[in-house]
């Protein structure tokens, strides 16, 4: 008989804490499935964030430590650079890493640091209730854009993969989605480009995930899936945004 | 062999000589130095250095260094320290070792690159959120201050706790001539916590959200237990002419050189003036404060600042003798020759009123 479907073994077998429709939960799965395959479990640490995604230790079967708000990358930093053969990833929200860590972010990338950063854009602080996140769409309503999100007051949705695109250090910058079966094939193959290419010391790969978050969108699962696609991938384009031959 | 060097270098020297691995800094004034000593040196002996985006951006890199083995350091200057606060706190919660140095400035705000000790509040009573204190060791010299750093990454991996240096910026800028020869390596302390991937084992995490409050409850305790211990057997001071002494000047790092010169002149005179010199500013040497009180009335305690240590020596003298404060802050160095008169002053006035009262 063939296994179809089976837990990835670096997945621990305890139940995930997010709301029903949440993508984490699919992301964390692709994490795990792609260190398995790649046979990189016992060499992976991951820094985990502040945010729907930090208790990732609860989930994981590899190195775990969490990272204060926003300073993923320079934890990343600190232990790639002291073990340059670990496979070190990040674990960013779009709080996380485009409002509060912008600077250790972008550092880590300008500086080329052979790390990869996992984004997880829902467009919204989920944790904290549903406010605005720095990539939450215009006119989109939130618990602190009561009435929409007005760029005059609250500025524009950031698009992440196209700044950091502008750094010379950036290797590897793609945009998925985890919305429908398709979108999830195509996000486990650019986190499986992004591991590579650090295997192969190419430098900074970022791969930022659409990830629906009915909770706080105020919509039920396929509606939310539905929006990805029609309203949030105009503002955030889907596909490859940098890829850089590995010198 | 004696080398000539300034405190800053002496102190990055001193990091490397006791198996500094990696070194995270921004650049400030009054530590430049330092910065750029370990930008030259780590290179040269195959360890990390990162000139990083913030000070912010540093401690978290020191966290991450410290999470995988690494000897790990900061350094920076007031305001910055400021910003270390953040990932101190998580370091404390994480039970992950490092060291940072504190070469103070004048303060608050912007304030000035004159050296200063008006960072003594933020650096003994813990400084970032939560409850948690860091050891702090305060040089007065930078001979004292190159021993005190294989201390310091010692007593960080002892207690898995950050150990702060807390220098100013005269200790930081003054060139003085320093032996390295007698400088031990501290030891290597055994750690099962590290993340270097779960080869061979099951994985590890380390993390300090506990959202269970009894459980958080209990790290607080056993964080405070560790801290307990740290009182009971780090406690260091110098202690100066205090046998026959009828007031004891409280006062450390350059302070505490001052004062010796002041203490030199008032001797001349006949005037029975010691020292206590802590070494620690947390834990705080207040029991040998409280033995001296048995024998001496007058404590004068000399800061500069507005006064921050003589909050600890009127706690640990527990209401008994007179404690009398002189400060300067801001950044003025005060010459021994000015604390010698006000010392003078004080102590003559203390002796009269003495006998009025009999």
């Amino acid at each position: 008989m063939k296994t179809v479907y089976k837990r990835p073994s670096l997945l621990k077998e305890a139940s995930f804490h997010y709301c029903p429709g949440c993508g984490h939960g699919i992301i964390n799965r692709l994490l795990m499935e792609v260190l398995e395959e790649m046979d990189l479990g016992a060499k992976a640490v991951c820094v985990a964030p502040a945010g729907c995604g930090m208790l990732l230790y609860n989930y994981f079967e590899i190195d775990v430590i969490e990272s204060a708000h926003g300073r993923g990358a320079a934890v990343a930093t600190g232990i790639k650079r002291c073990r340059p053969d670990n496979l070190v990833f990040s674990y960013q929200g779009d709080g996380d890493l485009a409002a509060i860590g912008t600077a250790e972010g972008f550092h880590a990338a300008n500086r080329g640091e052979n790390i990869t950063v996992i984004f997880v854009n829902n467009g919204v602080y989920g944790m904290t209730g549903g406010q605005m996140a720095p990539t939450t769409l215009l006119d989109q309503v939130t618990t602190t854009t009561p009435l929409g999100r007005a760029s005059d007051l609250a500025g524009h949705p950031v698009r992440i993969c196209e700044v950091f695109a502008q750094l010379d250090g950036t290797s590897y910058l793609e945009r998925c989605a985890v919305n429908k079966p398709a979108a999830v094939v195509k996000t486990k193959k650019a986190i499986r480009k992004a591991f590579q290419r650090q295997v192969e010391g190419c430098g900074f790969s970022l791969v930022e995930i659409l990830s629906p978050c009915p909770t706080s969108w105020h919509m039920d699962t396929m509606e939310s899936c539905k929006w990805v696609d029609e309203v949030m991938a105009k503002q955030f384009p889907l596909g490859v945004v940098k890829e850089v031959p590995c010198s | 062999m004696k080398r000539l060097m300034s405190g800053n270098a002496a102190l990055g020297e001193a990091a490397i000589l006791s198996g500094c691995d990696a070194y995270f800094g921004y650049p400030i004034t009054p530590q430049n130095e330092l910065t750029e000593h370990m930008a030259k040196r780590m290179p040269e002996v195959g360890g990390v250095f990162i000139q990083s985006e913030s000070e912010i951006a540093a401690i978290n890199m020191v966290l991450g260094a410290a999470a995988v083995g690494a000897r790990a350091m900061t350094s920076s200057s007031g305001p910055g320290i400021s910003l270390k606060q953040e990932g101190i706190s998580y370091l404390v919660a994480d039970e992950l070792p490092a060291v940072v140095v504190n070469m103070v400035r004048g303060g608050p705000g912007m304030g000035n690159i004159s050296p200063a000790q008006s960072d003594y509040f933020q650096a003994t009573r813990g400084g970032g959120h939560g409850d948690y204190r860091t050891v702090v060791l305060a040089p007065g010299s930078v001979q004292e201050l190159t021993e005190i750093v294989p201390l310091a990454f010692d007593l960080a991996d002892k207690y898995r706790n950050p150990v702060m240096i807390l220098g100013d910026g005269m200790l930081g800028q003054m060139m003085e001539p320093i032996d390295f020869d007698t400088l031990v390596k501290p030891a290597d302390y055994p750690k099962e916590y590290l993340l270097t991937g779960a080869e061979g084992r099951c994985a590890r995490s380390i993390y300090s959200l506990i959202f269970d409050t009894k459980l958080q409850e209990e790290h607080n305790w056993k964080l405070h237990r560790k801290f307990q211990l740290m009182e009971e057997n780090e406690t260091r001071w110098e202690a100066h002419l205090i046998d026959d002494a009828e007031m004891i000047v409280v006062a450390y790092g350059i302070g505490a050189r001052i004062a010796k010169g002041a203490i030199k002149r008032l001797r001349d005179e006949g005037l029975k003036v010691g020292m206590i010199r802590p070494i620690t500013l947390w834990p705080f040497p207040g029991k040998v404060l409280r033995d001296l009180a048995k024998s001496v009335n007058n404590f004068f305690v000399f800061e500069m600042s507005t006064g921050q240590m003589v909050e600890d020596v009127k706690l640990s003298l527990e209401g008994k003798g007179q404690i009398h404060f002189y400060g300067r802050p801001g950044g003025v160095v005060p010459m021994p020759i000015e604390l010698y008169r006000i010392i003078s002053r004080h102590m003559l006035q203390a002796q009269a009123g003495k006998r009025k009262k009999r």
